[in-house]
């Protein structure tokens, strides 16, 4: 955790804040005043990709746990998503489980496959890992597609809206209030997590693991915690996703999935709760925004709808790629520097202005 | 037994694209430590590319090759100078990232300028079929397998007896060692996405001349990966052997064993040799010390 220039704690509580500076807390009342009136003014358009956004947030947040956090990378999120959907989604059409017992089951199934697909953590690091989960991706998605006799193989599976205190939450508004209730709980939990004992365990795995079991870190235990932890909320996700769309498709699940959760984590930045709100709201809204822009250039170029796929492919790389390169923190980071700049407005220091010599 | 000679050697020749996808890949590993998730983008360029100059322009089968490499060369090193040297250094994540990056944009741009759809012209591998006994062989497949171990052993001769191939192996040992000798790894990097690309582009059009081209190529950048971890992630020969088994296992165990399992049988592989072995058959054993 940083600390902010010219803020001096004087007690305890503000220390340990979450948000402790008043500007921080109305920026947050803003944001929720936001959030609470923006879907009886969006149109369903709008309130579907708010949905997908704050589903993808808590994806993106329990990858983060992973991979920004612990340092674990992991190309398997698709899988796991997969794990949650379908526990989920079979608990209550075969076994006429409430939606909302199966949803929980569901994160707990799915943290147990993460901690199983964790084991080999043990032994394998850094790219060895990624290709491991890259295995577990793929066999899972096999698994999806010819283990017909529980998944339907891929036939899609349909699911019944889900009901909370009497209301079916089958229109996008509906939903909207159980999503963002969601990811502003992982948010908040997932917060609250990474400055606990654990979550500084977690850290100190990253940085060097050596170090870290040096002064009393159970490495092996904490990175099987952080797999868990992980996978509770990508399961969680994954459950959301079925209940959103009412129905569970395997094309939903892929490889890709993976590498687009992976991409909202990096252009957010690794390692931040808010960089991957960010980072899904920006990844999630991309297609949607290159479609917009294609709809728009009809007109003077009607070959535009034929690319729009391959445009939206390669923007996506594009944007990983620039990120990486020239604001590798993301951002969270992007959002930072502007309000380090406006904290000490109109005196911020500039680079070059001390060259003057 | 003739369907089994027809298997061997389907199988075989598949296993030698994969070899020639993960020779690139093992090449760009041993002198940078950068995992390319694009060598099956870079495949697929190979493919388009020979499509575009011997079926679009009109270009002689010969002439057609020289282009698609040497155009293939141009892509590697622009993305090398381009993308991955402002990241030297770097966590593996971002290593990972980029070139998954790397492989989307490649792909968008393909599909962008030659479409969804697949296109087939006519081969420089011969297309009648060799009968062997019993067996009938496509003779396009037989003669890929020597073509794809010729360059392979061409690249194990270039590591082991050119001054780059050497001053490549240095690198892959002591960056810093290297460095102090006078090496310039820059230039040993570019080296590397150049021999990548050259390799790739190969695979790509003997696999253009084999099963045609789709953007369905891609998908070999995958199958890389239990092969680079079979045969060790940094080992020429590895790549070979581990391209090889992979290949015939997938064939056996889709004709043998079936319900699609052949698709998952090179992942199963890869775990297992994670869990035992995983520096793999040829790969050099890595020590951590602290």
């Amino acid at each position: 955790m940083s600390l902010d220039c010219g803020v001096f704690h004087t007690r305890y509580e503000s220390d340990m804040g979450l948000r402790p500076r008043p500007l921080q807390r109305i920026r947050l009342g803003v944001f929720a005043l936001f959030v609470l009136v923006f879907p009886f003014v969006a149109s369903p358009y709008w309130l579907d990709l708010a949905n997908q956004v704050a589903i993808a947030t808590v994806g993106a947040i329990g990858l983060n746990i992973l991979v920004g956090y612990t340092g674990q990378i992991s190309l398997g999120q698709g899988a796991f998503m997969a794990i949650g959907a379908y526990t989920a989604g079979l608990l209550t059409l075969n076994f006429g489980v409430p939606w909302g017992a199966s949803v929980f089951a569901a994160c707990l199934v799915t943290a147990a496959a993460g901690t199983f697909f964790g084991l080999p953590s043990l032994r394998l690091k850094g790219l060895y890992l990624a290709i491991a989960t890259l295995a577990a991706q793929e066999i899972v998605e096999w698994g999806m597609t010819h283990w017909t006799a529980v998944t339907g193989g891929t036939e899609a599976i349909v699911l019944p809206a889900p009901v909370l205190f009497g209301i079916r939450l089958n229109s996008n508004f509906n939903f909207y209030w159980l999503a963002v209730l969601t990811a502003a709980g992982t948010a908040l939990f997932a917060a609250n997590l990474l400055r606990s004992r654990i979550g500084r365990a977690f850290e100190a795995v990253r940085d060097q693991d050596v170090a870290a079991s040096v002064i009393g870190v159970d490495v092996f235990r904490t990175k099987l915690l952080a797999f868990a932890t992980s996978s509770f909320f990508v399961g969680l996700a994954g459950a959301m996703i079925a209940f959103h769309r009412n129905i569970i498709t395997w094309e939903r699940f892929t490889l890709s999935t993976s590498i687009v959760f992976l991409a909202m984590i990096i252009v957010g930045g690794l390692g931040s709760i808010r960089g991957s709100f960010l980072g899904a709201a920006l990844i999630a809204l991309l297609p949607a925004m290159i479609t917009n822009v294609g709809r728009a250039i009809q007109d003077t170029a009607p070959q535009a709808a034929s690319l729009l796929p391959y445009a939206q492919q390669a923007v996506f790389g594009i944007v990983i790629i620039l990120f990486l390169i020239f604001e590798p923190r993301g951002l969270s980071k992007l959002w930072e520097n502007a309000k380090d700049y406006f904290h000490v407005w109109p005196f911020a220091y500039r680079r070059g202005e001390t060259r003057t010599g | 037994m003739d369907i089994f000679l027809q298997l061997t050697v389907s199988g075989l020749s598949t296993g030698m694209i994969y070899a020639l996808a993960a020779a690139g890949f093992v090449v760009i590993y041993k002198a940078s430590d950068v995992i390319n998730f694009a060598q099956g983008d870079l495949l697929l360029l190979g493919t388009y590319l020979i499509f575009f100059g011997v079926a679009q322009v009109g270009l002689p089968w010969s002439l057609g090759v020289l282009v698609t490499l040497l155009l293939a060369v141009a892509v590697a090193l622009a993305v090398e100078r381009l993308v991955l040297r402002p990241l030297v250094g770097e966590p593996i994540i971002s290593m990972i990232m980029v070139t998954i990056g790397l492989s989307s944009v490649l792909r968008g741009v393909t599909g962008a300028i030659w479409g969804p759809n697949p296109r087939s012209f006519d081969s420089f591998l011969p297309a009648g079929d060799i009968v062997l006994g019993p067996a009938t062989l496509s003779a396009g497949r037989v003669l890929s397998i020597p073509i794809a171990l010729a360059v392979l052993a061409g690249l194990g001769l270039f590591f082991r007896h050119t001054r780059d191939g050497i001053a490549m192996r240095a690198i892959a040992d002591d960056q810093q060692a290297a460095l102090s000798m006078g090496i310039s790894i820059p230039r040993v990097f570019g080296v590397a996405w150049g021999l990548a690309a050259v390799s790739a582009a190969l695979g790509g059009i003997m696999l253009a001349g084999i099963v045609g081209v789709s953007p369905n190529v891609a998908s070999i950048g995958l199958r890389v990966f239990p092969v680079v971890i079979l045969g060790g992630l940094d080992s020429i020969a590895g790549a070979v052997l581990g391209g090889a088994v992979i290949g015939l296992l997938e064939v056996y165990v889709g004709f043998y064993v079936g319900h699609g399992l052949n698709l998952v049988v090179p992942y199963v592989v890869l775990v297992l040799v994670l869990m035992v072995r995983p520096y793999g058959l040829f790969g050099k054993e890595v020590i951590e010390r602290v």
